[in-house]
């Protein structure tokens, strides 16, 4: 409509040669812009050494990431045990495999909590292998497993919540909508911090769990109140007729449920489900604030080390970069799996 | 219907799948030192442990905990190789020396300053070396077993300003963190003095400093401590100066939890012991030799020479031996972390013995 104000100059004409006058503009401030940033970020920067010394005045030090790569991935996890937290994070891939096979998939459901469970008992001993406290857990491994773990039991109890949200007891129905708006209303490191400083005052010491399994426990709990609402959006969009007619096959109340209900209302939840995860994924950082060394608090570490000393920016690009991996990674996941879920919906069953 | 409920699970889970590639190989690469992992989980002394309790049940487990701070420049902070070091981890392993004969027998848990004290009350750790001011509020609830570093807060200025003492601060702008106890110290401060000042206010600690850096203020003030890591992270440190005035009382020092008198003498004399070490002018490199030849009492109490001493706090006759033969007097371990040797180039001042020129607040009683 507005390009018809021009009526001078053919529009086509006169839209390629503002395209080619801004793609310009654009190259040459990136030029300007980005070519100092990658000098930087690479051609100057230097990758090996023990400490800043190593590192030139012009480039970025990456020495620190590299001389420290063990403990960035693993935390203060005692020498010669790296292997557990390796085998516990396979553990956790096992609980998961059935994700990868089409008609097993359901499983998931059973197998990952398990793994999840021998994932924490395999770096807590499990009263065989010696106990290395929680103290010693940490770096990009902590992140990890700390939302992988709180989302594999969160997504569970996510579901009770939303088919309790829509249960027609009142009661339930209640209960299920003040604990989710409670705690949307609530910022995780509220809960956090509650979770390290209250509970042990209201606990007596004996029954008191370390305070890293609080933290789970209480991110478990606050992903559970958002996962309950994407999974009741997904349950929103299961038309009544797909209710009605498996009661007309014969299926039972749960039958309906398990087999027709929930499965569509968490194929259109997925999208949710992800994104909430992300978010997850990315929080799970402020667990420095009671006292953990995640991915952040290891280099947060690092940079109060004399030999690492003024090295912020390159420690938050680096941890700003892994989480854009994660997260940029578990996105396009998200989205090979909708658009997979749209070719299965498409074709003749 | 399995092929549909694969989505929900997928969603949760698959990020594992690929993340758990880097763990693992991790597990290649050169590991993190060793900070041990033999001995029974920690079951520490439960929160308001009975006399004693606490070194009874820190001797079973065969290691000491310290809570420590998450990460602090000088104080506490891990090496490339994962070992933690700093003025207040010194402390940590000296305590260790004094109960086992062994400074590597303790261990770290990092806590943030919120639940610090919670770490301690739920017996996450045995005690806090984690620089913690002593307050009346703190010493109602805990144990302060000593003061092992008198931090406060002053103010730093560039050397071009020709400005000496804070008498000469009259209309300066200062970046300062808003909402902070320092804030309201300086409000007092220069409302005391009839001075008056341009506050330049920022939102946290980084970015007050960060603008003094930029020269969008003439002063920054802050503790002590904070002002030598400033200093130390400045494009070039030298032409910075600290000023003399300090403004505020913040005694750091290790924490306890009451009702264990017992422990707290352990924790107590583990740093009277380094202070007397320095002022009797024993060493590290020459506890040996003061120890067999040394004709000084207090010297020969100290070190064990003379029986009975280190029993009376059931700790065994060499314990202050151990742990100055094994990190230092305290002397050493500030030189070593905090002194005009390191980048943060603290004086001693306030943390000089009571005994030197010009006399500091450190203290202990004899031995005797």
């Amino acid at each position: 409509m507005s390009a018809c104000a021009f009526p001078s100059l053919p529009t086509r004409a006169r839209r390629s040669w503002t395209a080619w006058a801004v793609g310009l503009a654009v190259a040459l401030a990136a030029l300007v812009l980005v070519a100092p940033a990658l000098r930087w970020l690479f051609w100057d920067a230097t990758w090996v050494g023990q400490s800043r010394a190593a590192c030139g005045p012009a480039g970025a030090c990456w020495a620190m990431i590299t001389a420290r790569a063990p403990q960035i991935l693993l935390g203060f996890y005692p020498a010669g045990h790296g292997w557990r937290v390796g085998l516990a994070v396979a553990m956790l891939a096992v609980g998961l495999a059935p994700l990868a096979w089409r008609r097993r998939a359901g499983l998931t459901m059973l197998t990952a909590p398990v793994g999840a469970l021998a994932c924490l008992a395999l770096m807590g001993g499990a009263g065989i292998l010696p106990s290395v406290p929680s103290a010693y857990w940490g770096g990009l491994a902590l992140n990890l497993i700390v939302g992988a773990v709180s989302a594999i039991f969160a997504l569970p109890i996510g579901i009770l919540l939303s088919l309790a949200r829509r249960s027609t007891l009142p009661v339930i129905r209640i209960l299920a909508s003040a604990y989710v708006e409670a705690v949307r209303a609530a910022p995780l490191i509220v809960v956090l911090f509650a979770a390290a400083v209250l509970v042990p005052l209201l606990i007596p010491p004996q029954w008191s769990l370390d305070k890293l399994t609080r933290a789970i426990v209480a991110i478990t709990f606050f992903e559970a109140a958002y996962m309950a609402e994407a999974v009741r959006g997904g349950l929103m969009a299961v038309p009544q007729g797909q209710r009605e007619a498996a009661r007309a096959l014969g299926l039972k109340g749960w039958q309906v449920l398990v087999f027709v209900v929930l499965p569509q209302a968490l194929r259109t939840a997925t999208p949710a489900l992800v994104n909430s995860f992300i978010g997850l994924l990315k929080d799970t950082s402020l667990i420095y604030v009671i006292g953990v060394l995640d991915i952040t608090g290891v280099l947060r570490n690092a940079v109060s080390d004399y030999a690492w000393q003024g090295l912020e920016p390159e420690a938050y690009i680096f941890v700003g970069l892994t989480f854009w991996l994660l997260c940029f990674g578990l996105s396009r996941w998200s989205a090979a799996l909708e658009r997979r879920a749209a070719r299965a919906q498409g074709a003749p069953s | 219907m399995a092929r549909r409920a694969r989505a929900f699970a997928v969603c949760a889970a698959l990020s594992l799948l690929t993340a758990c590639g880097d763990p693992g190989s991790a597990v290649d690469g050169p590991p993190p030192k060793a900070v041990g992992v033999e001995g029974a989980p920690a079951v520490l002394g439960a929160a308001g442990a009975g006399q004693g309790r606490t070194l009874a049940a820190v001797r079973a487990r065969g290691y000491l905990v310290c809570g420590v701070q998450q990460g602090l420049i000088g104080f506490a902070y891990a090496d490339n190789t994962g070992r933690w070091r700093g003025f207040d981890t010194d402390f940590c392993r000296a305590t260790a020396a004094a109960i086992f004969g062994r400074a590597d027998a303790a261990r770290f848990v990092p806590t943030s300053s919120t639940e610090r004290l919670t770490v301690l009350q739920a017996g996450e750790a045995d005690v806090l070396w984690r620089n913690t001011s002593a307050t009346f509020s703190r010493d109602a609830k805990f144990d302060f077993a000593g003061v092992n570093y008198y931090d406060g807060q002053a103010f730093m200025v560039r050397r071009a300003l020709g400005v000496t003492h804070a008498a000469q601060l009259n209309g300066a702008r200062v970046c300062i963190q808003t909402g902070s106890t320092s804030e309201l110290n300086l409000t007092d401060y220069f409302r005391a003095h009839k001075l008056t000042y341009e506050p330049v206010v920022f939102d946290t600690e980084d970015k007050a400093r960060a603008a003094y850096g930029r020269e969008q203020c003439d002063v920054y003030t802050a503790d002590l401590s904070n002002l030598a890591a400033a200093r130390a992270t400045l494009a070039r440190p030298d032409d910075h100066l600290i000023l003399p005035e300090v403004i505020s009382k913040e005694p750091l020092g290790p924490v306890v939890r009451q009702g264990d008198d017992g422990w707290g003498n352990v924790v107590r004399w583990t740093l009277n012991a380094m202070i007397l070490a320095e002022e009797l002018g024993v060493t590290s490199a020459n506890v040996d030799a003061q120890r067999q030849h040394a004709d000084n009492p207090e010297i020969r109490r100290l070190l064990g020479a003379e029986p009975g001493y280190g029993a009376m706090i059931g700790l065994s006759d060499d314990f202050a031996y151990q742990l100055i033969k094994q990190v230092g007097n305290y002397g050493e371990v500030f030189d070593r972390n905090l002194g005009a040797a390191t980048p943060l180039k603290i004086e001693r001042g306030l943390n000089g013995l009571w005994s030197a020129q010009p006399a500091g607040l450190i203290y202990a009683p004899p031995m005797r």
